[in-house]
């Protein structure tokens, strides 16, 4: 083989004459375009999976609708007024995404550095906001079915009934709603780039107190006006208590404060969090970097 | 039983005892070595006592706060010593979950010189012992500040001790039965010790009388021993309270002790064969050294 073979570049030709390979380069996506690409990209593998694995309608639905009927039938024993059934299957399907923002958003990143992605994600030219919002959305649309489904069979294994009071309130209450619990786990979960083993703690500790703080089981009116309103910070709190003003009769006598008001918090609450989080990932990349924490795994 | 059985349970009582004592320390190390012994603290007790919270709160709601009922006492208890049901079958459970897909030890578990089953049942012992700390600050705080009605000097003492011990023998042998599916299967794993004990929640009465079941639902209380459990820990608590509530009202507590002892047995029986078959199962298939990532 003579020298001059190996002053000539080799040049990659694609079998299907690609022009983004002309010239021997690879074009690639950037910018805005590559942002958008890594969102449906990492949102991908959330839903299809979902598709592809049914197990989930067995532990993700029915599971939780056992501890829905639980308390329908604690209400049952202390002889509740009826409505109240409704507000535990309606709080039981909006766990569902408490959970997933817990486990599937807040401490993704922890898991991912567990199996050794993390450090790929970081090298990768993919922004990493781009990859949490394609987890939330991914995450959205699944845990979507599976809370549609728990009120699905929550309703009619417990007649429950609604009086819907007004459709465009009730649809934009949940879409800030999400918004803003979705904004809040990718707020979170920079934290959680710094976190190790204690960070499966951490999830489960944030389980428990939040069912209770956050009324899914009952109206939060009935704590004091302060305890309310710091609950409110998770909007589950404030998306869960107007939803129940909007679908049930006796729901806006049991309200924390008014819709429009709470839909006005929650706009704010999604812009908050959706901006905080963006830079503090930002912050916590730089600073999980310099510390040498994005490959240590201390189990 | 045979003499050459005899023979080797007294010969191999040794490995049993190191195996379960290993284990406990191990599995307290990994339960608690992650933070400071007060923060520990704090985390071992904030999340049952938000879960007797929410209780408290929609009993509240619903009776103006009439902690003097019956039923608040009921329901309270039942839901106090409940903690246990969750942390002994999860933990022993999760034993399995933990050495095979996070420290990926599970193998070497199997070629070291233990008793796998006193392993696991040992490893058990740290959430126990966690959990009996919430359970005694759980009624404490209902007894100082919600009215349960405890009389201390009105407690049954023996029959307290008697069911509790059978309680966590049957509990242990439900979570090594657990320990067995999660050897042979992989999604979904990670929930199969909350799935069962959730399950349990609902179908045992545990905070509620099993007469608020819908009728074709109640024979699932009546074979699972937890629900006897439960009835006695309350009549020996609280005997008076218990009884008014017609679900085991026909049954004295020697026959509650009789039928607990004997659904123990046929379940640890169960649980022992199952464990055995789920665990040749996955040496067939080459399941203990397999890291699914799930």
């Amino acid at each position: 083989m003579s020298n001059s073979s190996y002053s000539t570049p080799q040049v990659f030709v694609p079998p299907d004459g690609n022009q983004s390979y002309t010239a021997g380069r690879v074009h690639k996506n950037s910018g805005w375009v590559l942002f958008l690409q890594t969102v449906i990209a990492r949102s991908y593998p959330r839903v299809v999976g979902q598709m592809r694995d049914i197990s989930w309608m067995f532990f993700d639905t029915l599971l939780p609708l056992l501890s829905v009927c639980t308390y329908v039938f604690v209400y049952r024993a202390i002889h509740a007024p009826e409505d109240y059934i409704g507000f535990v299957v309606l709080g039981g399907a909006m766990l569902a995404f408490w959970m997933n923002v817990l486990w599937g958003m807040s401490s993704q990143l922890y898991w991912e550095k567990e199996q050794g992605n993390l450090s790929l994600y970081i090298m990768s030219p993919a922004s990493l906001m781009a990859m949490l919002l394609g987890m939330a959305f991914g995450g959205l649309f699944s845990t979507s079915l599976r809370a549609l489904l728990i009120i699905v069979l929550g309703s009619w294994f417990f007649n429950v009934q609604y009086a819907i009071a007004n459709f465009a309130q009730l649809f934009a209450v949940f879409f800030l709603a999400m918004v803003a619990l979705y904004g809040l786990g990718m707020m979170t979960s920079s934290l959680y780039l710094l976190l190790s083993r204690e960070a499966w703690h951490v999830s489960n500790l944030f389980q428990e107190p939040v069912f209770l703080f956050s009324g899914f089981y009952f109206p939060i009116k009935n704590f004091s006006f302060w305890i309310s309103a710091v609950a409110s910070i998770i909007p589950l709190t404030l998306g869960l208590d107007a939803m129940r003003q909007l679908v049930f009769k006796s729901g806006p006598s049991l309200g924390f404060i008014s819709v429009p008001i709470e839909i006005i918090v929650l706009v704010i609450l999604s812009v908050v969090f959706l901006y905080t989080s963006r830079l503090m990932l930002a912050h916590m990349e730089k600073l999980a970097i310099r510390e040498g924490r994005l490959t240590e795994n201390r189990r | 039983m045979l003499e050459t059985d005899q023979k080797s349970i007294t010969h191999n009582l040794p490995v049993y005892s190191r195996s379960f004592k290993v284990a406990a320390w191990l599995g307290w190390q990994i339960e608690s070595n992650w933070t400071d012994p007060l923060l520990f603290a704090i985390y071992s007790i904030i999340k049952p006592l938000a879960g007797a919270a929410i209780l408290v709160v929609m009993y509240s709601v619903i009776t103006n706060g009439n902690f003097a009922s019956p039923i608040f006492s009921y329901i309270y208890l039942g839901n106090a010593f409940y903690i246990y049901v969750g942390a002994i079958m999860t933990g022993i459970s999760w034993a399995v979950i933990d050495d095979r897909e996070h420290y990926k030890t599970l193998k070497y578990m199997y070629v070291a010189p233990i008793n796998i089953q006193a392993y696991l049942i040992g490893r058990g012992v740290a959430r126990f012992l966690v959990a009996s700390i919430t359970v005694v600050i759980t009624i404490a705080v209902g007894y100082l500040f919600l009215h349960v009605k405890l009389d201390l000097a009105a407690i049954n003492w023996p029959l307290f001790l008697i069911a509790l011990l059978i309680g966590v023998v049957m509990l242990a042998m439900m979570g090594l039965s657990l320990a067995g599916i999660s050897l042979v299967i992989v999604n979904n794993v990670w929930f199969i010790g909350d799935a069962v004990a959730g399950a349990l929640f609902l179908f045992s009465g545990a905070i509620f009388p099993l007469e608020v079941l819908p009728v074709w639902i109640r024979p699932i209380g009546y074979i699972m021993p937890v629900t006897y459990w439960l009835e006695l820990l309350r009549r020996s608590l609280v005997g008076h309270i218990a009884e008014a509530f017609p679900t085991l009202q026909g049954l004295n507590n020697l026959q509650l002790i009789g039928i607990l002892l004997g659904l123990t047995i046929i379940f640890g029986t169960i649980s022992f064969f199952l464990f055995r078959y789920c665990e040749h199962i996955a040496q067939e298939k080459g399941l203990l050294d397999r890291v699914t990532n799930y």
